[in-house]
């Protein structure tokens, strides 16, 4: 092994021995001196997830958390330097860790914390005049397709996932109740905001996601909700700056 | 995309501070002696939003320095292409005074096969000082250097254990790696002074050894207390406080070696109200003007 493999390898296992040849300075084994630095990386790590998961830790506890911050580090050390991207593999953690699998909406939770944070640090991009929509015949209308901003992220789920997160955010927030909840991450300036959005509106988020026209989402999420109207969910996306672009079918 | 090769003012040589987002009103509203400002460049490598709108407020009224800890120049493995190429967007981006980075590693590849890439350890690693790693960290500065088109600092680590494999000292190593690869330095003496007391020398040699010449910024900052297996004082370099006088003392010393230079106070954690690190500031300002006065 090379010096940093050495050094590295007993780096994140607390009761492995120290690597050889390291010393205080002074011919003396370097000892707890090494330890310095596992706990830099683990302290540093577990913070980074405490700041990235504010629900997650109050849904569990903090003790709780940190045990599992201490796992999922070990299996999951950050894959790059960007630390704002830490955390991504929690969700999928969680669905397989058998000391929480019994709380089943926790990773939605970690899922929405993490988009939450995504939307934060995702591009800026030019506001659609809201005008430009009334400016357009209808059957043009029809055939257009709606670019999103790209701070805008979703997170469907079979639990209250939105009124879990607003009861461990906001003091006077009501109590959750057992409904399924999709929900919409909007950025008007600088600070996401989750929405709840009904199932019928996650269908239309996602057919114009994946390129549909103005038609086409409508389509897909009639096929939720047969009286589907956009009304409500137009006025939400452009209230939050939502709505990056509009292309009729003769622009390139 | 601005021009990589467009000139750069210098960081001037006064006081700067850490730049932590909590402080972005009051310090525009009141910078006392501040006039330049450091920010961490991987905090500014997301896509948009809040961190880069301040970034770019600020820059029209501070010099900014872009200092990166995620680069690992002294690690064995290859430099991240993919951080190496959101580096050069940033440098070219925000055209900072200054880019720094540490004599440290931080990411690692597990064997000869890339498949995953590497792991990153958030930390600030030591490595030996050897023929062969001098080798190595003289072709990540070249790189870097290569890759931004520009001049780079390097900083001096804080240690808490030494290598018994190590056949250069520290300074040697710096000054060698200067004049390997033209790179400027960034002397910190808080580092100095926790690395002089936990390995047993004495910082103001330290100090004499370094090659001065090339120091392009120093910092101040504060450090925690803590005892080895032996009882022997253990200082760890937190960032969480006030810098102690011996450090005050160590900055006066080194800028009657170096003449003025620009000092920046390092404050990371348990980050204070502004009106308590514009206090240190004052005091940085302080040993930059009692230098003008002898």
């Amino acid at each position: 092994m090379t010096w940093s493999q050495d050094f590295r390898a007993a780096l994140l296992t607390p009761d492995a021995p120290e690597p050889k040849g390291l010393s205080n300075g002074a011919n003396a084994p370097a000892g707890r001196r090494y330890a310095v630095y596992r706990n830099n990386v683990a302290v540093s790590l577990r913070e980074a997830l405490h700041a990235s998961f504010p629900v997650l830790v109050k849904l569990i506890g903090t003790q709780n958390f940190d045990m599992l911050a201490g796992v999922f580090l070990r299996a999951h050390p950050p894959k790059s330097a960007l630390m704002m991207h830490y955390g991504a593999d929690m969700p999928a953690f969680l669905t397989d860790f058998a000391p929480l699998q019994h709380i089943a909406y926790l990773p939605d939770i970690a899922q929405l914390e993490g988009a939450i944070r995504q939307s934060y640090h995702s591009a800026d991009a030019s506001v659609l005049d809201p005008a430009r929509l009334g400016s357009i015949t209808p059957d043009a209308l029809d055939t257009a397709r709606i670019t999103l901003a790209p701070s805008l992220r979703m997170v469907c789920s079979k639990w209250p996932i939105f009124d879990i997160w607003r009861y461990n955010m906001q003091s006077d927030a009501e109590k959750p109740r057992n409904i399924a909840q999709n929900v919409l991450i909007l950025r008007a300036q600088f600070d996401p905001a989750p929405h709840p959005i009904s199932a019928a509106d996650a269908a239309w988020i996602t057919a114009t996601q994946n390129g549909a026209t103005l038609g086409g989402a409508q389509n897909a999420a009639a096929a939720v909700e047969p009286t589907y109207d956009l009304g409500p969910l137009l006025t939400l996306l452009i209230q939050n700056n939502a709505l990056n672009d509009l292309k009729t079918k003769d622009q390139p | 995309m601005l021009d990589a090769h467009r000139p750069h003012s210098p960081l001037p040589n006064a006081v700067g501070v850490g730049y932590k987002p909590q402080h972005f009103q009051d310090i525009q509203d009141a910078p006392g002696p501040v006039s330049w400002l450091e920010v961490h460049a991987e905090n500014y490598m997301g896509d948009g939003g809040r961190p880069l709108a301040q970034l770019r407020a600020l820059s029209e009224r501070f010099a900014i320095s872009v200092h990166g800890v995620g680069l690992s120049i002294g690690g064995e493995s290859p430099l991240d292409p993919d951080h190496l190429a959101r580096l050069k967007h940033l440098v070219q981006w925000s055209n900072p005074a200054s880019f720094s980075e540490h004599l440290a590693w931080s990411t690692h590849s597990s064997g000869m096969d890339t498949e995953m890439g590497g792991e990153f350890l958030n930390d600030l690693l030591p490595l030996p000082y050897t023929n062969s790693t001098l080798t190595q960290v003289a072709a990540h500065i070249s790189q870097v250097q290569d890759t931004l088109g520009r001049q780079m600092l390097l900083e001096n680590p804080s240690s808490y254990l030494a290598f018994e494999a190590s056949t250069w000292s520290e300074t040697d190593f710096l000054a060698e790696l200067v004049k390997r690869t033209g790179c400027g330095l960034l002397l910190d003496v808080n580092n100095v002074f926790i690395s002089a007391t936990n390995l047993g020398y004495a910082p103001q040699g330290y100090i004499d050894a370094y090659p001065l010449a090339a120091v392009g910024e120093i910092h101040v900052g504060g450090h925690d207390e803590d005892e080895d297996d032996h009882g022997a004082p253990l200082l760890i370099d937190s960032h969480g406080s006030e810098a102690v006088e011996p450090v005050w003392d160590l900055l006066a010393y080194a800028l009657a070696k170096t003449g003025p230079r620009p000092v920046l106070i390092e404050w990371d954690n348990d980050v204070p109200d502004w009106a308590s690190l514009r206090a240190e500031a004052q005091r940085g300002a302080e040993a930059l003007g009692a230098l003008a006065k002898t």
